[in-house]
């Protein structure tokens, strides 16, 4: 299989970008900055980040829609009003995390936002699960822009006027060249930021456009250094298939209207609400200057091994290295002190709280 | 009179009559990008060629650093453990990672001169 290249393949190369192969495209892991002058300006401005590899799904048809998809997925789908998004998960029948995305309630139906390497069989499974009355498309004419910082809502407002207006989760349909594209208001970075689905024949434009109103194009490292320090989980690094959302400690995106419900995985799921987990996402801070990767075992002090790794990093905006991963339950207190095995050496480390790094979301209707 | 050579590994060795400074190459830190940690061989510890003799990383990752000839560590360089972005602003100069006692001399001459380095940098990079 060939390389796909996103829509502003062209504009990566102009602005120095090091291209690498990501979930079958060729996408920028830093620009000439580097990594941590990238995560720093988009603390501190505004940074666009080409996320166009990620699965676009619209589903649209009957009035069942909404009924059928709280079959697939564990989201409050009733209750969410036209352009209000939830983030959700896809699982298996043992509660395991398929992938983890964005729902948003369309005017015609849902969109869904899938991570790229899981995308295509996302696409099945949904459509095995939905019967033929429903209309699917992976939308593959559109790009995906990320842009987050606090100056991401100035920045856009200049290129798309109104857009400010929009509340934290929320999407709407806005005009650009007229042409219409839609917008939601959030991120994976920590910052306020917005979402903009749109052609690709607009894309390259509208992003030269965004840097001349002062972003900057910002690579797929520092988007990993910034949404470790938002304490975000990657899929495939901090979710799996072996691993239910309780156990991610993401239970917030569990309604409790929804745990007595039918969905995939809710007998598990259920079953770990009321006696709880043996594993849990923690965060953990190093005592030292050591970073500790994925995959780094974790010990308690009477050297057993208690957990695993999943991300890991030097956090440029916390200035301190920074990991998650899962301990058994036990050790997932606050404060807890464990032990991480990095080149033979155990290092001295607490469990600690996350996010790492405060969080600058722009409220709105959050009802979590 | 001090010789400068250069390794595969992409570290460069300055000799001054038995005492060698060791530390790693602009190229390399170009691969590897902003380094936020490094770790340095102990003083009196011996290394021996084209072994470990620390370790640095980037935002992505780690990467061993070795030694491209044999001796007793003299000195380390606290600075660039104090502030590893040193190592990018001057890799070559006061970014330098540690001094050895040399064991052997003649371990110099499979090492490369500065155009044979660069060249092998260019063609490995490409």
């Amino acid at each position: 299989m060939s390389i796909k290249k996103t829509s502003l393949n062209n504009l990566h190369i102009k602005y120095g970008a090091k291209l690498v192969e990501f979930a079958g495209y060729q996408m920028p892991i830093q620009y000439k900055d580097g990594i941590i002058q990238e995560h720093k300006y988009t603390r501190s401005h505004s940074g666009i980040f080409d996320v166009s590899h990620m699965g676009q799904l619209f589903i649209s048809g009957c009035d069942d829609l909404t009924n059928d998809l709280e079959k697939i997925f564990p989201a409050d789908l009733k209750k969410l009003k036209t352009n209000q998004s939830k983030y959700s998960f896809l699982m298996n029948n043992k509660g395991g995390i398929q992938d983890d995305l964005i729902i948003t309630k369309t005017f015609e139906g849902f969109l869904i936002i899938l991570n790229a390497a899981c995308k295509y069989n996302d696409y099945e499974v949904i459509k095995s699960k939905l019967d033929n009355q429903y209309k699917l498309n992976l939308d593959e004419s559109l790009s995906l822009i990320a842009l987050q910082g606090p100056e991401a809502k100035n920045v856009l407002n200049k290129v798309i006027p109104g857009c400010d207006s929009l509340k934290f989760m929320n999407g709407n349909n806005y005009v650009y060249k007229n042409e219409k594209v839609y917008i939601t208001r959030s991120g994976y970075t920590g910052e306020d930021g917005f979402e903009i689905s749109i052609k690709h024949s607009d894309a390259e434009t509208f992003v030269e456009s965004l840097i001349e109103n002062g972003s900057k194009l910002i690579g797929l490292g520092a988007r990993d250094t910034l949404r470790m320090e938002a304490g975000l989980c990657l899929y495939g690094n901090d979710l799996d298939k072996d691993t239910s959302p309780i156990e991610a400690n993401l239970k917030w995106a569990i309604p409790k209207s929804r745990i007595e419900t039918e969905f995939v995985g809710s007998e598990v799921l259920k079953n770990q609400f009321q006696s709880g987990v043996k594993k849990l996402r923690v965060g953990i801070k190093p005592d030292s200057k050591v970073i500790a990767r994925g995959n780094t075992k974790i010990y308690n002090d009477k050297n057993q091994e208690i957990g695993k790794v999943t991300s890991g990093t030097f956090g440029p905006s916390v200035e301190h290295p920074i990991a998650m991963g899962y301990v058994d339950n036990s050790y997932s207190t606050v404060n807890t002190k464990i032990f991480l095995e990095v080149r033979g050496k155990k290092i001295p480390a607490n469990i600690c709280n996350l996010p790492f790094y405060k969080k600058n979301y722009v409220k709105g209707e959050i009802n979590v | 009179m001090s010789e400068v050579k250069y390794s595969k590994e992409h570290e460069w060795i300055k000799l001054d009559g038995e005492e060698a400074t060791i530390g790693i190459t602009k190229h390399a830190t170009e691969m590897l990008g902003d380094i936020v940690f490094a770790e340095l061989p102990e003083k009196g510890s011996n290394v021996d060629k084209d072994g470990t003799a620390g370790v640095v990383e980037s935002t992505k990752a780690a990467s061993d650093v070795y030694t491209p000839v044999s001796g007793e560590v003299i000195d380390t360089n606290q600075m660039i453990v104090d502030d590893p972005s040193k190592i990018n602003e001057d890799p070559e100069e006061s970014a330098w990672f540690f001094k050895l006692k040399i064991k052997d001399k003649s371990e110099m001459d499979s090492l490369m001169t500065k155009e044979e380095y660069e060249k092998f940098a260019k063609e490995t990079s490409a």
